[in-house]
């Protein structure tokens, strides 16, 4: 990690010189991924006001979101994150293993795999669904165009591959090579891999290029709610995986900065029922079973899948399907 | 050292000289070097296998290539550009003059979103180029026009102030011993120009085997077809293999110093033939 120091030593002036003017409070850096920017806008904002109200300090927290991946490396090469909130455990993993910076058993030390909320994948389509799309099935018919980014750039694409590849899975009762030809075939419909998840958003919403779009739930809500329910449809498919997006304290970084307390509190209050209402209203599917409730004309039931349970895990699931010579890999160069 | 001494004329050439030694390492030489010191931690068969994988090579191919051709084309058409933005007055030529630099000032991932749209199978031109059977956006073809745009002022901005200071009187001497329109520019514009020429395609060249951000959006990324170098770099540390990325980032470096190197003999052989002669 001692090559990267020009690059944490760049960063580290940058965050310390636009942190002077808060540091006379205790200040919080969460370190987020994209999709998250309004949910935490809205979080923030009542933790300040919880924490003020149950202990008189003030706090400031102050955000950054990127894609998912890129933040963790930025975590790892020295951006001095109190806590992360990252779209895959397998982000996390890696800050842990290559910085030491969270212990390796981090997933333990919170409730639900440490997912204060989940999301899963879901399939955009345009309105009227000209195309009939009802399940992953649909994906693979010939003269459909399917918008996702490409799995070995983004974190949201691995979701989109893993659900299809959940659904497959259990289509052909477990048989892996067919569930490979599916694959295959779903992206052979797939004529553009982008870098990113909002790449594709963009190339699907605003320049209407595909059939549908496979999507983050949230990132499907929002959409909706952006550019209304007269442009764009949800189809729920029968089976998706469960995304659990993961959130823990960097433990070395918050002991630095003496923010441990507090970034512990800022965590459980995710869990709490008001941050449970909030992640519900900016599109996360709550844990808490109340809140829950409360939203179940929003989130449609659906049969969901964890990573683990399909998968293994993800360090299996990234070394089996996204690393170098994977099985994604062999869909491209065997053909 | 006293060789060095006997052709300064000017004074302050030692301050000079460490100054320049210094500020190259700092902001060249050190962060190059820790490419290469962070690759070294492979063995040399993990080192080979990185930087020679199918798709590597694939991504080698696309975006020396697509460079190489972009550079050229704008070689070309930006001696043209400079030419006619030097020789004739015309209304709105200062305005010709300021869209040049545009592509230099365009945030890169700015121009890739803007591209797309336009080249897209519904975009303005697009949906005529389509019909012809001509894909655009998410091919091969979109790293070029999209290399090609940010290419351009690279060579305009460096012809055309040699352009400028070629003397009308040597065009016209040579109109008047009889030369025709081509033997001019032939004999005597062209030579003149070339070096200028030579460095504007070579930085062309360069930025464009570096570009990312405005190439992304349009190549589409598809694996072993459309994928850039830069990209597989990403992909690498999305997977934290810092020691793969920075191999291949050390073959590209090279082989793009190699390529400068050459460009850069060129220019300098030329230029001495064109004085000697």
């Amino acid at each position: 990690m001692k090559f990267n120091l020009w690059l944490s030593a760049g960063l580290l002036t940058f965050i310390l010189a636009s942190s002077g003017q808060a540091l006379a409070d205790q200040t919080l850096l969460n370190v987020s991924y994209d999709p998250t920017r309004e949910l935490y806008q809205e979080f923030n904002r009542a933790f300040i006001r919880y924490w003020q109200e149950k202990t008189g300090e003030k706090v400031s927290v102050r955000q950054s979101h990127g894609g998912s991946g890129k933040q963790a490396r930025a975590v790892i090469d020295g951006v001095p994150a109190d806590v992360v909130t990252l779209a895959l455990a397998y982000d996390i993993d890696a800050i842990s293993k290559q910085s030491g910076l969270v212990p390796p058993e981090w997933q333990d030390r919170l409730p639900n795999n440490s997912s204060p909320y989940v999301s899963t994948i879901v399939l955009l389509v345009r309105k009227d669904n000209p195309k009939g799309i009802s399940d992953w099935d649909d994906l693979i018919k010939p003269g459909i165009t399917v918008m996702t980014p490409n799995p070995k750039t983004s974190g949201g694409a691995r979701w989109n591959y893993l659900a299809a590849w959940s659904f497959a899975l259990k289509k052909y009762n477990g048989d892996e090579a067919k569930t490979r030809d599916f694959l295959s075939r779903l992206y052979k419909n797939a004529p553009i891999l982008d870098s990113g998840a909002r790449g594709s958003a963009i190339n699907f919403i605003r320049h209407g290029m595909g059939d549908v779009l496979i999507s983050w739930e949230n990132e499907a809500f929002l959409a909706l709610k952006e550019y209304g329910p007269e442009q764009f449809e949800i189809i729920i498919p029968s089976i998706s995986i469960l995304a659990e997006p993961p959130v823990t304290i960097v433990t070395k970084n918050a002991d630095k900065h003496g923010t441990h307390t507090i970034a512990q509190a800022y965590l459980e209050y995710l869990y709490s029922k008001e941050g449970q209402d909030i992640a519900a209203r900016n599109f996360y599917r709550p844990s808490d079973p109340d809140i829950a409730r409360k939203y179940t004309h929003q989130f449609p039931e659906i049969n969901l899948l964890t990573v683990d349970e399909v998968f293994g895990g993800w360090q299996k699931a990234q070394s089996i399907h996204f690393s170098d010579g994977g099985l994604f890999d062999k869909i491209y160069v065997n053909q | 050292m006293s060789t060095f001494k006997q052709h300064s004329v000017l004074p302050g050439f030692n301050l000079a000289l460490g100054f320049t030694l210094l500020y190259l390492s700092l902001v060249v030489l050190i962060p190059l070097s820790a490419a290469f010191i962070y690759s070294a931690k492979l063995t040399w068969p993990e080192f080979w296998n990185a930087v020679t994988a199918p798709r590597v090579v694939a991504s080698y191919r696309l975006t020396f290539g697509a460079s190489f051709a972009a550079a050229a084309v704008n070689a070309f058409f930006g001696l043209l550009v400079a030419w006619v933005l030097v020789r004739y007055p015309f209304p709105g030529k200062r305005l010709v003059d300021a869209l040049i630099d545009l592509p230099f000032a365009l945030p890169t991932s700015v121009a890739g979103i803007t591209l797309t749209a336009i080249y897209a199978g519904n975009g303005w031109l697009g949906q005529y180029l389509e019909p012809l059977g001509i894909k655009v956006a998410f091919t091969p073809l979109g790293v070029f026009v999209a290399l090609t745009f940010i290419g351009l002022p690279f060579v305009v901005r460096t012809v055309q102030p040699v352009l400028e200071d070629i003397e009308k009187e040597l065009e016209e001497a040579a109109a008047m011993l009889g030369a025709t329109r081509w033997q001019t520019f032939r004999y005597i514009i062209f030579p003149a120009v070339l070096p200028a020429l030579t460095t504007g395609f070579a930085l062309a060249f360069a930025r464009a085997i570096g570009e990312y951000g405005s190439v992304i959006f349009i190549a589409g990324n598809i694996p072993m077809v459309s994928e850039i170098t830069p990209l597989l770099i990403i992909t690498k540390l999305e997977q934290y293999d810092y020691a793969g990325a920075t191999a291949i980032a050390v073959v590209m470096l090279v082989i793009s110093f190699i390529l400068l190197l050459i460009i850069n003999l060129l220019q300098w052989w030329v230029r001495h033939r064109s004085t000697k002669a």
